[in-house]
């Protein structure tokens, strides 16, 4: 493992107080995702211990500790999205991409997760991938849009 | 300060904030780009933020050459941007079907302006968000100059107490009392924190304002750090909004680079810096002290309180934490005067309340009204009333820590105290429009598993409860409820409320208390006769086919995930029920009402 790349962005983010945050998702968007020898420099360059990293890193929603696929596909769970019927949306996903909520398809292009709001609500229901939010989504639409990418 | 340009072209401006980049906003910007450098025309494109009326995206705004008279376009496409460019920009004819609001003109969406009072949004979807010079035109940074160069602290802080202004987070602690409280404790350095961890779902209008005006958020933020005596402060902003992020960065550097977030501002002995803080995806971490651990690289649990973090916040000093809503009223307090604001609103709640419209609604968006306006106004006057004509059941506002309001009680006054009474939460302005193709028990689960979900997992009964709760929520909507559960639910959500330490937990049950206080029927009719009202739990209903409606299309069968529907083409369809997982996409893909749910 290449652990050039985490000891720049621990350099970049050098002597910042509440660093590890910032220092976590840099690493993240270098690698993808938080591989273990990844965080154990982290910790160990940080002078703390790889629990208290190790807490961080499963505390929040963003970080992933799995490698994940070439494109990102989050959908809306949240109100507006919900009541919308996102549901379907979210079934004809998982059958178009033939995943579950989480994983990544086997041919590494997509990854499909769930995320609690776009705060696109008036669009609703809608889906990111990558940084582009999609709209006002029905089924046919978001089978249509995954096969451009 | 700065002359108005002599610029004479007609303006163009397209809506970019995230709802209009998500309509396709970019594509026809990037058209109109390309076309009127092609074509030559005298035009100059602009960008602009949210306008609030997200129902009716793309949005394109004209102001012809010479006249102050605009024209706003909805619902632009390329096609009509093509349209718009050859009929409007070339030959000067405005094409009359599609504007949805004008100087001059009528039309039936002038009611969702007039009715509402623009005091944070007030350069929302007017000016370009990524030019400084646009923010100093619309009079920018004078609150600051005004502030730092006649003002002192205690008279900043006199003013914002005189406005009344009260957080606009959810839950409405006067703002000039916790700047005071901040500036007269004792530690040094103090640090001031703009909350835009919007975590709830169905919340949008900090986002928008980030997206569409983010120097009024720095200017109330610098206003807030001269009155308190903080030199540096920080944005918590959540990850799920790149744009505002981008925004944000561009809008720092640009007042940077004017002297305005600088060392000796405007020539003062003031000093300010502002950090950006990426959240990573924690609902908790909207929560004060969580916030506090999350920015200072800890798990994002909150702590208990006091000591408040006016007296001990970010590393042990004094913090101010305000949210975005709240900052972007103090630049128009400073200037207009707090009185002025006070006369906005009622007792008690001054000023106005930003509200994403969302849910069943006709005309989805933001709003920003005045305090003490009816929820109906809202909906109704302003929303439109409900989408397809359908009858408006309840509106749930505050998000997971909100609750569910009636449509019986929709003459509810919006103001902090007559939203409480009803066992909702003004929180910070989400209003889900809710009709009666809902299912309240299924609302309710909804937002308790988010909750439950984000339980940051200190408070036992936050944890375990809220877990306990959400198990019976599931068996009611699957059909295995008993008469008991109504009293245990109740029961567990009174506990998780006493015993939990944070306002996640203290809140977590309201929408489970709210659904239970006006729509228990819903719940008995799940639990006795293993039924649901609306048509929504899976469990519950089973779809059919009308033979007698049904012409033998083959789109239902086509689209049916589960290859559940059988019959041949022009013949009268049926549904194996052992492969139907009751999704619905039949119901909504037949045109001729053939599909019945029972």
């Amino acid at each position: 493992m290449n652990l050039a790349k985490v000891e720049a962005i621990i350099y970049k983010h050098n002597g910042e107080r509440g660093g590890l945050i910032p220092i976590l998702q840099d690493a993240q968007t270098a690698y993808g995702y938080l591989p273990k020898p990844v965080l154990e420099r982290i910790a160990a360059e940080l002078a703390i211990a790889p629990s208290v990293v190790e807490g961080v890193v499963s505390f929040y929603a963003q970080f992933r500790q799995k490698p994940i696929g070439k494109n990102m596909v989050k959908v809306c769970h949240g109100t507006a999205c919900h009541i919308g019927g996102v549901e379907k949306i979210s079934d004809a996903l998982y059958q178009e991409l033939g995943v579950d909520e989480g994983d990544t398809t086997e041919d590494g292009k997509f990854t499909v997760e769930r995320v609690a709001c776009l705060g696109c609500c008036s669009l609703a229901p809608c889906v990111m991938i990558n940084e582009k939010t999609h709209g006002r989504l029905t089924p046919r639409k978001i089978k249509k849009i995954i096969k451009k990418y | 300060m700065r002359m108005p340009s002599n610029d004479s072209r007609t303006v163009v401006k397209v809506g970019l904030a995230s709802c209009g980049i998500a309509a396709g906003g970019q594509e026809v910007f990037d058209y109109l780009a390309k076309e009127i450098g092609e074509r030559n025309l005298p035009v100059n494109l602009k960008k602009t933020g949210c306008l609030g009326m997200c129902f009716k995206e793309v949005l394109v705004e004209v102001v012809p050459q010479g006249k102050n008279k605009k024209i706003i376009y909805g619902e632009v496409t390329l096609r009509r941007a093509e349209r718009i460019l050859r009929e409007h920009l070339q030959r000067g004819r405005p094409i009359k079907e599609w504007i949805i609001l004008g100087d001059g003109i009528h039309t039936p969406f002038e009611s969702f302006f007039s009715k509402q009072r623009r005091i944070v949004l007030r350069n929302c979807g007017v000016i370009d968000p990524e030019s400084i010079d646009e923010y100093l035109d619309s009079g920018g940074y004078q609150a600051l100059e005004k502030v730092v160069k006649r003002m002192g602290p205690d008279e900043v802080i006199e003013e914002v107490g005189k406005s009344e202004l009260r957080g606009r987070g959810g839950a409405g602690f006067p703002t000039g009392r916790k700047w005071e409280l901040t500036r007269g404790a004792w530690g040094e350095p103090k640090y001031v924190v703009c909350n835009a961890d919007e975590g709830d779902p169905g919340a949008f209008m900090d986002r928008s304002v980030l997206e569409s005006d983010p120097h009024g958020v720095l200017e109330g933020l610098l206003i807030a750090g001269y009155a308190i005596g903080a030199s540096e402060a920080y944005i918590y902003v959540r990850a799920e909004y790149p744009l505002a992020v981008k925004r944000l960065k561009e809008a720092i550097r640009q007042a940077e680079e004017r002297g305005y977030l600088t060392e000796s501002i405007l020539g003062t002995h003031f000093n300010f810096q502002i950090r950006i803080m990426e959240g990573a995806g924690a609902f908790v971490c909207g929560e004060e002290t969580a916030l506090i651990a999350s920015l200072e690289g800890r798990r994002g649990m909150p702590r208990f309180r006091p000591p408040f973090p006016a007296t001990s916040g970010l590393w042990g000093k004094p913090t101010c934490i305000n949210n975005v809503e709240t900052l972007a009223n103090i630049p128009w307090i400073i200037i207009n005067g707090g009185k002025k604001f006070s006369e906005c609103g009622i007792k008690k709640s001054r000023g106005t309340k930003v509200f994403a419209l969302a849910g069943k609604i006709t005309r989805g968006g933001l709003v920003e009204v005045p305090m003490g306006i009816t929820l109906r106004e809202v909906i109704v006057g302003i929303g439109g009333g409900i989408q397809n004509g359908g009858k408006l059941k309840a509106v749930q506002i505050g998000g997971p820590s909100g609750g569910c309001i009636p449509e019986t009680l929709a003459d509810t006054l919006v103001d902090y105290e007559s939203v409480t009474s009803t066992g909702a939460i003004m929180g910070s302005g989400g209003m889900v429009v809710i009709d009666e193709t809902t299912c309240m028990v299924d609302v309710a689960k909804f937002f308790l598993s988010f909750t439950q979900k984000e339980s940051c997992g200190k408070c036992t009964f936050c944890r375990i409860g809220t877990l306990r709760m959400l198990e019976i929520l599931e068996r009611i909507t699957e059909g295995r409820g008993n008469p008991e559960d109504l009293e245990l639910l109740e029961n567990l959500a009174q506990k998780v409320k006493e015993a939990s330490l944070c306002g996640l937990g203290q809140t977590a049950p309201n929408p489970v208390l709210t659904t239970l206080r006006y729509f228990k029927d819903e719940y008995e009719a799940h639990i006795l006769e293993k039924r649901c009202p609306a048509k929504k739990c899976r469990a519950l209903i089973t779809f059919e086919i009308i033979p007698e409606n049904c012409t033998g299309c083959r789109v239902c069968a086509l689209r049916c995930p589960t290859e559940a529907i059988l019959g041949e083409k022009k013949e009268p369809h049926r549904i194996d029920q052992e492969k139907c997982t009751r999704c619905g996409i039949c119901l909504d893909s037949c045109k001729f009402d053939a599909v019945l749910v029972k």
